[in-house]
């Protein structure tokens, strides 16, 4: 097991390196040099230029500056954001746990509903639930979520009035000091009464919109797990022994399907990023997504930069969680070639 | 080159055809691709005359509304569905030149990589590994952001996030080809690796290539779409749907129609391909055939 773990962390190594490189070319790519961009339109003098380009090390080669770049990042360094002067590690790690948490709430609704939408498709194969389900689902891997959120927001906000257009809280009538920067968390810890209610209030339709996709995979690609599964021996040998149907299909062939359903669901942690930046430019969502659309309109390079690095490599930790889980649950992937 | 032979046409046809869905998702398209040919004709108005009598029209179903702004007018007295017919060619061009883009680039570095191996191959693939530890859509924002805003640079952005997928696609077909008797028997007859790659080996590979380049259309239609409204892709007064979207945005408490009508667009035309693309899957893959 700890060879398993070890060999997989030392193939995400040429990736990182390579994530780290292309953040670094980025900026390179830019028309101009860095310290163009970062002196602004009104422009500086030639000394002080001269003074900016030996203080940013691009007096030096190329090669050398990358590995200075690296040296930094290294040191949890990700350079300064152009518009607040803030690092860019602290304005990220401030915004995370916004988008943490509508990520946490979306899975949840995803897992929630598409699982058994996957199974009672598989059981029902070939009849109206199945085609009217996975109909659903293709639908839902169709749609547009950016337009889907506007779509809910003039249903549910605009004309019903039962949800908030926009934010995290009710903040006129509730006001609390983050804590742990998680809304629902935070109002739990400050007592006050129905804080927790208005940030679910919040949060549920951003949630729903941002559930879609993920959803419609899960609910696909649980029904072809339990498919397969439910053609296999043990099935047939446990109605045999006249085991009840939901016995049979909740414990035999769920618990095998889920090995499936755990890495699909795992594999949507990067499309839940990106989608992420939809839903939280249409809910006004102080995430990081909403941050990274901010930071490229107002050409903020050095937080473009490290918002891209830090979620890839956010995507890239919880790739090698899914795939250490995957080898605990299945001692095949561990043991085998 | 014929990459396929006429028989296996047909036979793919008569399996696509059982699918209802497939059928369905097909003569939709076939509607879009008779706006994208006759837009000229069929749309009623010019997609960016401005009409100062008709702002904010709603559809003519309604009482406000009235002939012949079929689908309502938007913001600034534009027609909604001549916009529409003419935001089809937008998407289908984007889906065409994308998808287009990705599978020539993409199937020659997946040749390339699963023929040669070697150092090739590790330089390739580790390449691939780096574009596909960014999120799709953020990384076409971050490379739009560079290259600045416009549909031109979001095609190939995201041409370029969907590059991995194809490499990948046709080096694992490579890989599983390459020393098959026929591959074996060609090259033995002396034929040179060019014609190896891509008389024997990229024929036998096409199937799967077919179905992912399907999906990726889809794709690359949301993702562009995705890019117009948040600003980065096509830009007003260009009838993307996406752009539409955008533009709309700010009338969803008093206009509807400028709102619904450009997402169903977006929603149907994706759906459909989907709906294709899953279709050809079945009819292509001998294993689902049988079930």
């Amino acid at each position: 097991m700890f060879k398993f773990i070890l060999g997989k962390i030392i193939l995400l190594i040429p990736t990182f390196l390579g994530i780290t490189l292309a953040a670094f070319l980025f900026v390179r790519l830019l028309p101009g040099d860095p310290v163009t961009i970062l002196s602004g339109e009104r422009g500086i003098s030639e000394e002080r230029r001269a003074e900016m380009i030996a203080q940013l090390g691009l007096d030096q080669p190329v090669i050398v500056q990358y590995f200075t770049y690296l040296k930094h990042i290294l040191q949890g360094d990700f350079g300064q954001s152009i518009s607040t002067h803030r690092p860019v590690v602290e304005e990220f790690f401030e915004r995370l746990p916004a988008t943490l948490e509508l990520a946490f709430f979306a899975i949840l609704i995803a897992v929630l509903i598409g699982v058994p939408a996957g199974i009672i498709a598989a059981v029902k194969r070939g009849r109206w639930p199945d085609h009217v389900l996975m109909g659903s689902a293709l639908t839902g891997y169709s749609m547009p979520i950016f337009w889907w959120g506007l779509l809910l927001i003039m249903l549910f906000s605009t004309i019903l009035g039962w949800t908030p257009v926009s934010g995290r809280l009710d903040i006129i009538n509730y006001y609390f000091d983050p804590v742990t920067g998680f809304m629902t968390v935070d109002a739990w810890l400050s007592g006050q009464e129905g804080a927790v209610k208005s940030a679910l209030h919040h949060l549920i339709l951003p949630s729903v919109v941002l559930s879609t996709i993920p959803m419609a995979v899960i609910a696909r690609q649980t029904r072809s797990a339990m498919l397969e599964v439910l053609g296999e021996d043990y099935i047939r040998t446990a109605y045999a022994k006249g085991l009840p149907t939901w016995r049979v299909i909740g414990i035999h062939a769920l618990r095998n399907a889920m090995i499936t359903v755990v890495t699909v669901i795992g594999l949507q942690v990067g499309s839940l990023m990106a989608g992420a930046v939809l839903t939280e430019t249409i809910f006004s969502w102080p995430g990081v997504g909403k941050w990274m659309i901010d930071a490229i309109s107002h050409r903020d390079y050095p937080a473009v930069q490290g918002g891209l690095l830090f979620i890839s490599m956010l995507v890239m930790l919880v790739n090698l969680i899914v795939d250490l889980m995957y080898g605990w649950i299945n001692p095949r992937v561990r043991d085998g070639k | 080159m014929k990459l396929f032979a006429d028989d296996a046409w047909r036979t793919t046809w008569n399996y696509f055809k059982e699918s209802k869905g497939g059928l369905l998702g097909l003569g939709f398209l076939g509607l879009v691709m008779f706006c994208v040919i006759f837009a000229d004709i069929i749309a009623p108005f010019d997609p960016s005359l401005q009409n100062r009598d008709a702002l904010l029209l709603p559809p003519i179903w309604t009482e406000a509304g009235h002939w012949p702004y079929i689908l309502g007018t938007d913001a600034v007295g534009r027609d909604v569905l001549s916009r529409l017919i003419y935001g089809a060619r937008y998407s289908m061009f984007i889906g065409f030149v994308v998808v287009s883009l990705a599978v020539i680039v993409g199937t020659l570095l997946g040749l390339l990589a699963g023929y040669y191996q070697g150092w090739v191959d590790t330089v390739i693939m580790r390449l691939m590994d780096v574009i596909l530890a960014f999120p799709s859509l953020l990384l076409a924002l971050g490379l739009v952001a560079v290259l600045g805003p416009g549909l031109v640079n979001a095609m190939y952005a995201i041409a370029l996030v969907m590059l991995p997928h194809f490499v990948r696609l046709t080096r694992a077909n490579v890989l599983s080809e390459k020393n098959r008797d026929y591959v074996v028997a060609s090259r033995i007859v002396g034929a040179s690796n060019w014609r190896l790659m891509f008389n024997s080996i990229l024929p036998n590979c096409m199937a799967p290539l077919i179905v992912q380049a399907t999906l990726s259309f889809s794709n690359a239609i949301l993702d562009a779409a995705a890019l117009g409204f948040l600003g980065m892709g096509a830009q007003p007064p260009i009838p993307e749907w996406g752009a539409m979207l955008a533009e709309a945005r700010e009338f969803i408490s008093r206009a509807w129609w400028v709102v619904t009508f450009p997402g169903l667009a977006i929603l149907l035309t994706v759906l459909s391909i989907n709906l294709v693309g899953d279709a050809l899957r079945d009819a292509l893959d001998p294993r689902m055939r049988r079930s």
